[in-house]
């Protein structure tokens, strides 16, 4: 059943070796880590970069006339650049650094939301958003008298874009949609949406949290207006988010917080601003996890973002092959693995989530287990969460393997328990 | 399929915490509830209800609705058996002895607890803790409101 020879596209062992805490134990198991959808773990390289910052560059950025600062201040700028190519931005200064994903979408809903989005007008979002790409909408709509609009899901847990032009009208000022559902792990289509959304006047905001460390993203393809995601999910520290947007509506947008770094001059009586994209960093930035985030992009760039896309497709299909021959196991979202990213969503019907969590974790295997902050979603689905395994780049079949042993003994656990 | 004995899942998962989840006792809603308390567990999703039917400071009948883990359930259940017929004062020392028991406090009177000892084994396992004691702080929420009502 599970293919003799695994067609990797890259030398997984190899990658492994780069993850010191691929090497632990847990509850006298190896770690089985397959919780990177909630964050990923760090590769040498990015550690390294960290405490190479601390010991060598440690400074103050964009004002120092010394040394370290010019030093720190051009690996930060770097990493910006390297952002930048990442999703194929046009230029460097689309790239706003803040302090996680969920930031960059207060960020638009603040900068640009408050003045631009009035009484009557009306925002679009999805019925599968992470609640960091609803809840900010929300206040937005409660503080302005918009209202909000969901387009709905399936069944199958995919969009349903049948009355999409009835949802986006003229009145829709913003549309906010996630590229990957955190959830299921369905791949949304995103071309349709937005050039509706471009059609009736409406920015096209894309939240790229799931999608931006697994698979190719670019951001002029796409065609999107925002962009949000975070370092932490793909290789890089915590407390590092990004925000991409078109350089013209960076320019046009107020600041979001204010004080030190962001402006040019201020006087008494007021202030100016810095230029794009200074203006939206204000205080000290997270220099040294900014600057290791930039390994972790050249450590993604190395292998290729398509091969990385391919490794994770491989163990999705094995996983879901695997799990559907469990009695009962109900699977969430696409079963057809080109049109979902690196998760496996699942449930049994009488055994909650958490429960099933416990089990694995004892047996080393680390999965998330619950709403995934998409309430809404599960509400969709009667249900009150699902356990979530999600892979990464240094997965294997065999850990997939361990995963569905674990499964079945959370089941054998149950039912032998009851019995 | 034989198992390999994990002693401290089984203190976790004990027989009667899986037949409280199996066959919860005292399920569903009282038709007029003077006392109703609704709780939830953001980090899970947990929701718990409370019914409470309070008369000459006693729990004379009491219900819950669950959605949640077998914790959540079986705790909510063995709660509303071991509260039924206390006096308020009552339900609210065999509380605290239970957050006692429930947080590691070493001068918690086990005895008294009955069956909720058996959720002793929760301890070991810290994210669990709020699943067991999510029905007791529902509970607790619900008496409060009643006590202002009377105050």
């Amino acid at each position: 059943m599970k293919p003799s020879k695994a067609k990797t596209v890259f030398d997984v062992q190899a990658i492994r070796r780069d993850f010191p805490i691929l090497g632990r134990q847990v509850h006298g198991k190896p770690l089985v880590y397959l919780d990177n959808a909630a964050t990923t773990q760090k590769p040498r390289a990015v550690i390294d970069a960290l405490v190479h910052y601390y010991e060598h560059q440690n400074a103050n950025i964009h004002r120092a006339i010394h040394t370290l600062g010019e030093e720190a201040t051009a690996a930060y700028e770097e990493t910006r650049a390297k952002v930048s190519q990442f999703i194929n931005a046009s230029r460097p200064e689309s790239i706003v650094f803040t302090r996680s994903a969920t930031e960059a979408l207060n960020l638009i809903a603040y900068a640009w939301g408050r003045a631009n989005v009035k009484k009557g007008d009306e925002i679009v979002l999805t019925q599968m958003e992470h609640h960091s790409n609803m809840v900010p909408w929300q206040r937005l709509a409660q503080e302005v008298g918009a209202t909000i609009k969901y387009i709905g899901v399936s069944d199958e847990g995919t969009l349903d874009l049948d009355g999409l032009d009835d949802i986006i009208t003229e009145k829709t000022k913003l549309v906010s949609v996630t590229q990957v559902s955190n959830a299921f792990g369905t791949i949304n289509v995103l071309d349709k949406i937005i050039a509706a959304a471009h059609r009736r006047g409406a920015l096209a905001v894309v939240d790229g949290a799931q999608s931006v460390p697994h698979m190719p993203v670019d951001v002029q393809a796409i065609d999107c207006d925002f962009l949000a995601f975070s370092a932490h999910k793909m290789l890089g520290p915590t407390g590092v988010g990004v925000l991409y947007a078109r350089y013209e509506l960076l320019e046009e947008m107020e600041p979001f917080q204010s004080g030190g770094e962001m402006i040019s001059r201020v006087r008494l009586e007021g202030a100016s601003w810095n230029d794009v994209p200074w203006k939206f960093e204000a205080g000290t930035p997270n220099i040294a996890d900014v600057i290791a985030f930039g390994a972790a992009l050249d450590y993604l760039s190395a292998l290729g973002m398509d091969n990385v896309r391919a490794h994770e497709q491989e163990l999705t299909a094995y996983a879901l092959r695997r799990l559907r021959q469990l009695e009962d196991i109900i699977i969430y979202g696409p079963q057809d693995t080109s049109r979902r990213g690196g998760v496996a969503s699942f449930n049994y019907p009488d055994i909650h989530a958490h429960d099933v969590g416990t089990i694995l974790d004892r047996e080393g295997v680390a999965i998330r287990a619950g709403h995934h902050c998409a309430q809404p979603l599960m509400r969709r689905f009667d249900m009150a969460g699902t356990a979530r395994a999600s892979f990464y780049i240094y997965n294997t079949l065999e850990e997939v393997d361990a995963l569905i042993e674990g499964v079945e003994k959370a089941r054998a656990f149950f039912s032998h328990a009851s019995g | 399929m034989p198992l390999d004995r994990d002693v401290e899942l089984d203190e976790l998962y004990r027989e009667i915490i899986l037949d409280h989840y199996r066959n919860p006792r005292n399920r569903g809603s009282l038709d007029q509830p003077n006392a109703i308390g609704e709780g939830d567990n953001p980090l899970c999703g947990d929701e718990v209800r409370v019914d409470l039917d309070i008369r000459d400071g006693r729990v004379s009948d009491v219900r819950f609705e669950a959605k949640g883990c077998s914790i959540s359930q079986a705790s909510a259940s063995m709660m509303t058996e071991a509260v039924k017929g206390l006096s308020l004062e009552e339900v609210d020392s065999l509380f605290e002895t239970f957050k006692g028991m429930m947080y590691g406090s070493d001068e918690v009177d086990v005895e008294a607890l009955g069956d909720l000892e058996a959720l002793q084994g929760v301890r070991k396992f810290p994210v669990r803790v709020k699943c067991a004691t999510l029905a007791w702080n529902t509970l607790q929420e619900a008496l409060e409101e009643f006590g202002k009502g009377r105050g």
